[in-house]
């Protein structure tokens, strides 16, 4: 009863988007005060809906219910609770469930929190978020109807696949679909603006926080997901150009593109319609990532739910509204007029570098992920694209922008001085050289530019706060004045800065000072590896939940004093039949220490992988200071959602 | 001028939807492998050659790294049981011995397998992404490739005819 409890929610929830994605804006055009109000009421309305649909579905995962067809094929009934409650959008159905429920909660808190903005362009950004809720849940209903029944109900479930049951992966998905999502408000305020014909420093200002919000959460979201590559699939590597990572990191660029120009929109009213054009493509390039991973237009280590007669009914979505608000781009956004003009060495300009850079990553990115079907297209043959393209175009591209992310902060906007501001970044100067002669004295360029960049980068951060509250120049009590008047904003800005300086160190570390070992081993035998000795002890069978395991003990020495044991797992899942690895990682936070078992061997004895992961836990640590840096920055007072804000009379246009 | 530059995102776009559109397969002027028309390509790994095909039949390009082809697998095990299709398959960038144990642990639906360790065949067949299958005829002409792993409606729309059943 449950299941068709949420399956009728979810279709008065289209109902509900429907009207709100038309009458509001007939409304707002007419000055018809009721149809615009109308608005707020219907996305409150949809999110409690989405909200009902959501809980049927998860209560007939955890009370395992088998008639429901989607419970069946992906839960079981041994699998531990945590699971069963992610197994709800470890899967098609149940995860566009997830984006509809994120995408309604979007719309609401628009609702309630935009009760600052102009009347008329609430009503118009709510009004374009219902249009894409409609298409999501009429997608939903029409062709991945999660509450379908089977009948007769099967006598247990077919499981989910194990690679999936992990808590890294468990919240991976909702941090990811916030970020997708929450760049649909982004989309919704473009398309709105394009519609009322204007784009004001209001207007930039009530963009950023929706995607700063998003820009968090894909960050974790994608810091996550790698997190569980590197433990959970037992390669060592933490980043494989898949298309499904592809998918995310899109998105991310483009994201982090829009937030540093929407600075110079709401500041300057520079950079107005390349703003609009931004939002466009942040949330455009999140739904061809849905469309890339749903449809199988590319296989993925990763792809899930693979289906091309879904994929039309998504390609068709992303036309609608990514050729939509294109189309309205090339109408309207000629008008929005030109910005203030200013010099190419100024804060401006630093933006500028900034976006070209980002975005020209971006299309490398997206030109590497559709490369098969280009291929295919061109007749062209035999070339496989993989981790190698993107190295040779990825980086080279992004190298300058890391020399350019701590010269930029220290410009003036409108008209820069960039000798003074590189005269006042000696200090980072100095310890970017130092740091690149301590990776070239071990002989490794590579190494060299790579932590050289870090250094700069964030050294370059501090400087700036130093520079900001007059560290060292002025007296105590002026410095913890200038502390309290920065805005979070500058705040943020600088961690997310310096975020990307510890991401930047860990990824060089790793990939330049790893250590590999791959080596059979009998109980008693051991093997040495980055100045440690790794003692094998054996083999113990272990018995999980809904899995068995072999579960090694592998002694860490280091100067023949015990320092760890390491206990790697191989577990065999009887439901899914499915075997998967569990490394073993030791960290000091400097690095990683990693231990992987393959098959025994009577003769040979056990295959063992060693890895000597320098700095790689950095990557993960720089990012969560990276989505620390938005949070702080969100906190601002000036972006504060419900900020109190001066009512503008509703524009009888 | 300027009004152009304007249309340029949504030029792109169009171009690039298009693309995907045929990409899907949706359109049935779907443009095939460069391979189709043309006999099998020469190559000769661990455990096959080109002169080990008899067609009619398929060639699988598989690995046990790749979790789509543990999706597509059961079919496979079906074509070859209960439709007694010869398959052939090639374990693309992958150890033998792991290749091996894939097989033990899911069942082995190949007529023969090569070890394909480098991914030299890989290049030889143009495998953009794996799994593939490759549907030869009777005179080893590759009459038909699917890109992906397998789904029960791709098995009866497309291999099955391209078999000739």
């Amino acid at each position: 009863m449950t299941a068709e409890l949420g399956h009728f929610a979810l279709a008065l929830a289209l109902g509900l988007a429907l009207l709100q994605a038309v009458l509001p804006l007939y409304g707002a055009a007419r000055g018809r005060q009721a149809l615009m109000d109308l608005a707020r009421h219907t996305a409150l309305g949809q999110f409690i809906l989405a909200a009902i649909a959501f809980g049927a579905l998860t209560r007939a995962y955890v009370f395992s219910d088998f008639s429901v067809s989607a419970v069946a094929q992906n839960s079981h009934s041994l699998k531990p609770l945590l699971y069963r409650l992610t197994g709800v959008w470890g899967n098609h159905e149940g995860s566009l469930l997830l984006w509809i429920l994120i995408l309604t909660l979007f719309g609401a808190m628009v609702a309630v929190f935009g009760s600052g903005l102009r009347k008329t362009l609430q009503v118009r950004v709510l009004a374009v978020q219902a249009m894409i809720g409609s298409g999501f849940l009429a997608f939903t209903l029409l062709t991945s109807n999660p509450f379908a029944r089977v009948w007769p109900p099967p006598l247990d479930g077919a499981g989910l696949n194990p690679l999936l049951q992990d808590p890294g992966l468990a919240f991976h998905p909702p941090l990811l679909y916030f970020g997708y999502v929450g760049l649909s408000v982004a989309f919704s305020f473009a398309v709105a603006a394009l519609i009322e014909g204007r784009v004001d420093r209001a207007w930039a200002r009530w963009v950023r926080p929706w995607t700063l919000a998003a820009w968090a959460g894909l960050t974790a979201g994608i810091a996550l997901g790698s997190w569980w590559a590197y433990y959970e699939l037992g390669w060592g590597g933490f980043w494989f150009w898949d298309p499904v990572e592809n998918a995310s990191f899109m998105p991310w660029l483009a994201a982090t593109a829009l937030l540093h120009s929407a600075i110079a929109a709401e500041r300057r009213q520079a950079l107005r319609s390349w703003t609009v054009l931004l939002a466009i493509l942040a949330f455009s390039l999140s739904l061809l990532g849905a469309f890339l991973v749903r449809s199988g237009v590319l296989t993925s280590v990763h792809a899930f739910a693979t289906d091309p007669e879904r994929g039309v009914f998504i390609l068709l979505l992303l036309g609608i509204a990514t050729g939509g608000a294109f189309a309205l781009y090339a109408w309207r956004a000629p008008a929005l007029g030109a910005g203030v003009p200013f010099r190419p060495v100024s804060r401006e300009g630093a933006l500028v570098l900034n976006n070209l850079v980002l975005v020209t990553a971006c299309a490398t990115v997206l030109l590497g992920t559709l490369y098969p079907l280009f291929l295919d297209a061109l007749d062209a043959g035999k070339v496989s694209v993989g981790p190698p393209y993107f190295a040779a175009t990825f980086v080279p591209l992004v190298a300058p922008a890391l020399v350019a992310m701590a010269v930029g902060p220290m410009l003036a906007w409108k008209r820069g001085d960039l000798a003074g501001a590189l005269g006042r970044l000696w200090l980072a100067a100095l310890g970017a050289a130092l740091a690149a002669g301590a990776a070239l004295a071990y002989g490794e360029t590579m190494a060299a530019l790579g932590l050289g960049a870090a250094a700069w980068i964030g050294l370059g951060a501090l400087v700036e706060w130093a520079e900001r509250l007059r560290l060292g120049r002025a007296p105590a009590g002026e410095v913890w004045r200038r502390a309290r008047a920065i805005p979070r904003a500058a705040w943020g800005g600088g961690l997310a800065h310096l975020g990307v300086a510890v991401v930047v160190a860990g990824i060089t570390a790793s990939q330049c000072f790893q250590s590999e070992l791959i080596l059979a081993m009998k109980p008693g035998d051991s093997a040495r590896i980055a100045g440690y000795t790794i003692r094998y002890d054996g083999t113990a069978r272990v018995e999980g939940p809904n899995y068995r395991a072999d579960r090694a003990t592998l002694s860490v020495l280091r100067n023949g004093a015990p320092a760890a044991v390491l206990a790697p797992e191989r577990r065999f899942y009887p439901v899914e039949r499915q075997h998967t690895t569990e490394a073993a990682i030791r960290t000091t936070f400097l690095a990683d220490l990693y231990a992987v078992i393959g098959e025994d061997d009577a003769q040979a004895g056990r295959t063992v992988r060693l890895y000597h992961n320098p700095l790689v836990p950095w990557i993960w640590i720089g990012a969560i200071v990276m989505a620390l840096g938005a949070l702080v920055s969100l906190s601002d007072r000036r972006l504060r959602l419900a900020a109190p804000r001066r009512r503008q009379q509703p524009a009888a246009s | 001028m300027r009004r152009l530059l304007f249309l340029l995102p949504l030029a792109v776009f169009a171009a690039l939807a298009a693309w995907l559109y045929i990409g899907l397969g949706g359109d049935p002027a779907r443009i095939p492998s460069p391979l189709v028309g043309r006999t099998a390509p020469a190559f000769a790994v661990d455990g096959l050659a080109t002169a080990d095909l008899e067609g009619p039949a398929l060639v699988n390009i598989f690995a046990s790294w790749c979790v789509p082809c543990r999706a597509e697998h059961p079919l496979l095990t079906h074509l070859a049981e209960k439709e007694g299709v010869a398959i052939y398959g090639i374990a693309y960038k992958d150890k033998p011995e792991n290749a091996n144990a894939f097989l033990a642990e899911l069942g082995n639906p190949y007529r023969r397998v090569g070890y394909d360790r480098d991914g030299q065949a890989g290049v030889e067949w143009g495998v953009t992404g794996v799994p593939e299958t490759f549907v030869l005829d009777a005179g080893s002409v590759v009459v038909f490739k699917h890109t992906g792993p397998l789904t029960p409606d791709t098995v009866r729309r497309d291999l099955l005819p391209a078999l000739g059943r």
